[in-house]
């Protein structure tokens, strides 16, 4: 009897322990999710990125780990995070559209971009040239493409991060000039946009517009992208011009505060982007024609970058808030180009009150 | 019943009534509202400055001038596909008749892309347009091409069941009786199909206006030229300007409604001069 009671009591003990233990195993080694929402061109480099993180992870963890990714407009995917996408990482064009995350619903706090080594931005890029083979219109540098009868392409810099790298690049090339000054500055930037015959609305659609559709002269555009370009598209019909001076672009990645907190997910979306920094992903990121941080890395990728004078944005336009005030916002000197004397018109006295009533 | 409180011959119009305004209310108002509720936070200033600036009026000019023209040339060969496929038989009337609706089905995105490779310098059509100095893609006949393009079965579908009601033989009884050809059709076929036609032109005109995902692709999209208001609206919304666009789509759904009204008035005259409701 006792022995019976006793052999039922410890069934139970024993298939409650085995229970738990399952279930602890289970909460362990379970199958994490992580949403990194990216912009257009780093498609190929986090798929490379995430298999190498997965390994990694499973690794030093045991847990599996799957990564989804997302890509788009940088300004675009930030909004639709800020919408309510749950993005456990953000891996976007530039610090503003990062920004946006803590100025929009306070998602991340304002000192993000000091959480993670470099202003979190683990591998960088910069504003390069695509031209037709043979470079029939003589492209060297910034000064060539506000000349009379070249065609220009770039993205629209009010919806494309990219696009913003790019003006800003031609704004700082300009100043860095001898004589340089925000007169002249303004007056190539102008010339510039007054040879761009197709504004899209983000890089890959620029760069589909140049090489499919053969529109225009030049492309401006990211390092990698064109470096993609060229090796995916054929070397035999485009090649890349790298201008004397050009900015230093840095995409940078931030974990996602309230997304993690309320999934849980705090420790692998950490450990994802510190991984970005390791001697794997810095080489993967030069591999994907990113200049890599690491002096290692960026040692071995040297040979398939051209030399270029970068600066910084903070160098030249004291941040991203700065340059969005002066350039990109609604009626900024963007919007100037194209309106001239559109700031000085004073909106009518009589109208606003009627229109307002709609 | 000595209350004769009117019945009407069909029950249930209380019930449907309401049913109709609740479910209009939810569909349409309520989506709408929310639009002049978001904008009603600005100030007379802000909007102004918001619906007002030249970039944002040359999008207005563009998008409400390329889609009333393109409304209006589907009219013009909306009308003569439908009297094509509907007046004569032919081998193949069939596919014609399916290949009208086309537009409806593809995903505007993919007509964007498909007309751009064909108009642009090296396509299909541009290589041989471009030459002769006309540019297609990448400006606004760009814009306009894209709006013809998704307007047509719109025109097409409202006209053809009317011309199938249309017995030719009113115009051998308009023969018989003395009439010239160009007397038949301009007294009898065309008053008769006026008001299918202005219906056609409201629904093409409508699509035209509220069109994105094929222009953008042919537009060229270059400020003050080939902006369409759209594009304004997204332009906005990308740098996080959510009360501006809101009040862009404000005044555009002011205008489309304005427009729409003037339509709906000129057909129900044009009804009621032939007598006939469509």
């Amino acid at each position: 009897m006792s022995f019976k009671t006793l052999s039922r009591r410890s069934a139970i003990a024993l298939g409650l322990t085995a229970g738990f233990a399952g279930l602890a195993s289970a909460a362990f080694a379970a199958e994490v999710t992580l949403l990194n929402v990216s912009y257009d061109p780093t498609r190929e480099l986090y798929q490379q990125f995430n298999a190498a993180f997965a390994k990694h992870w499973k690794a030093q963890s045991g847990d599996d780990v799957t990564i989804k990714q997302s890509h788009g407009g940088s300004g675009k995917q930030a909004r639709a995070v800020i919408d309510g996408l749950e993005a456990d990482v953000v891996t976007l064009a530039l610090a503003g559209d990062v920004d946006q995350l803590h100025k929009n619903g306070g998602l991340i706090p304002a000192d993000w971009n000091k959480r993670l080594k470099d202003n979190s931005a683990p591998y960088t890029s910069t504003i390069v040239f695509l031209v037709r083979k043979g470079n029939p219109k003589a492209i060297k540098d910034w000064a060539d493409l506000g000349r009379d009868g070249v065609e220009v392409v770039t993205p629209n810099p009010k919806t494309s991060g990219g696009a913003r790298w790019n003006y800003l690049a031609a704004w700082g090339y300009a100043l860095k000039q001898d004589g340089g000054n925000e007169a002249k500055a303004k007056e190539l930037v102008g010339k510039i946009y007054k040879n761009t015959k197709v504004l899209d609305s983000g890089a890959r659609g620029s760069l589909t517009t140049f090489t499919e559709r053969a529109i225009g002269d030049v492309l401006i555009s990211w390092e990698n992208e064109a470096y993609l370009a060229t090796k995916e598209l054929g070397p035999d019909k485009f090649e890349i011009v790298t201008p004397t001076v050009s900015i230093l672009a840095e995409p940078s990645v931030a974990v996602v505060d309230k997304v993690v907190d309320k999934r849980g997910t705090r420790k692998v979306a950490e450990a994802y982007l510190n991984y970005l920094y390791s001697d794997e992903g810095q080489d993967l990121a030069g591999k994907n024609y990113y200049r890599p941080r690491d002096a290692k890395a960026a040692e071995k990728y040297k040979a398939q970058f051209s030399a270029v004078k970068l600066f910084t944005i903070d160098d030249v336009f004291g941040g991203w808030s700065k340059a969005t005030e002066v350039h990109f916002k609604d009626g900024g000197i963007f919007d100037q180009i194209y309106t001239p004397g559109a700031k000085t018109e004073a909106p009518k006295a009589d109208a606003p009150k009627e229109a307002a009533k709609k | 019943m000595s209350h004769s409180k009117t019945h009407r011959v069909l029950p249930g119009f209380g019930l449907s009534l309401g049913f109709t305004l609740a479910y209009l209310s939810l569909i349409v108002l309520v989506p709408v509202s929310a639009v002049f509720i978001k904008t009603a936070g600005m100030t007379a200033e802000q909007f102004w400055t918001a619906v007002a600036s030249p970039r944002v009026v040359a999008s207005y000019k563009l998008t409400f001038g390329a889609a009333l023209l393109a409304a209006a040339i589907n009219c013009v060969f909306g009308l003569l596909l439908a009297w094509g496929i509907t007046r004569y038989t032919f081998p193949g009337r069939k596919l014609v008749d399916a290949l009208i609706d086309l537009p409806f089905a593809l995903p505007t995105a993919v007509a964007g892309i498909a007309l751009t490779a064909i108009y642009a310098k090296n396509g299909w059509l541009g290589q041989f347009l471009e030459p002769l100095g006309i540019k297609i893609a990448f400006g606004p006949p760009g814009v306009l091409v894209a709006l013809v393009f998704i307007g047509l079965p719109f025109v097409v579908r409202t006209v053809q069941p009317v011309l199938e009601d249309l017995d030719a033989e009113f115009e051998e009884a308009a023969a018989s009786l003395g009439a010239t050809r160009w007397q038949a059709v301009t007294r009898i076929v065309f008053p008769t199909l006026l008001p299918a036609l202005l219906t056609g032109f409201a629904l093409a005109f409508a699509r035209a206006v509220g069109e994105y995902g094929s222009v953008i692709f042919i537009a060229g999209n270059i400020p003050m030229v080939s902006e369409i208001t759209p594009l304004m609206i997204i332009t906005k919304l990308e740098q996080y300007d959510y009360q501006g666009a809101t009040a862009i789509a404000s005044v555009m759904l002011v205008i489309s409604f304005l427009l729409l009204l003037t339509v709906n008035g000129l057909q129900s005259w044009a009804a009621k001069r032939t007598g006939r409701t469509y």
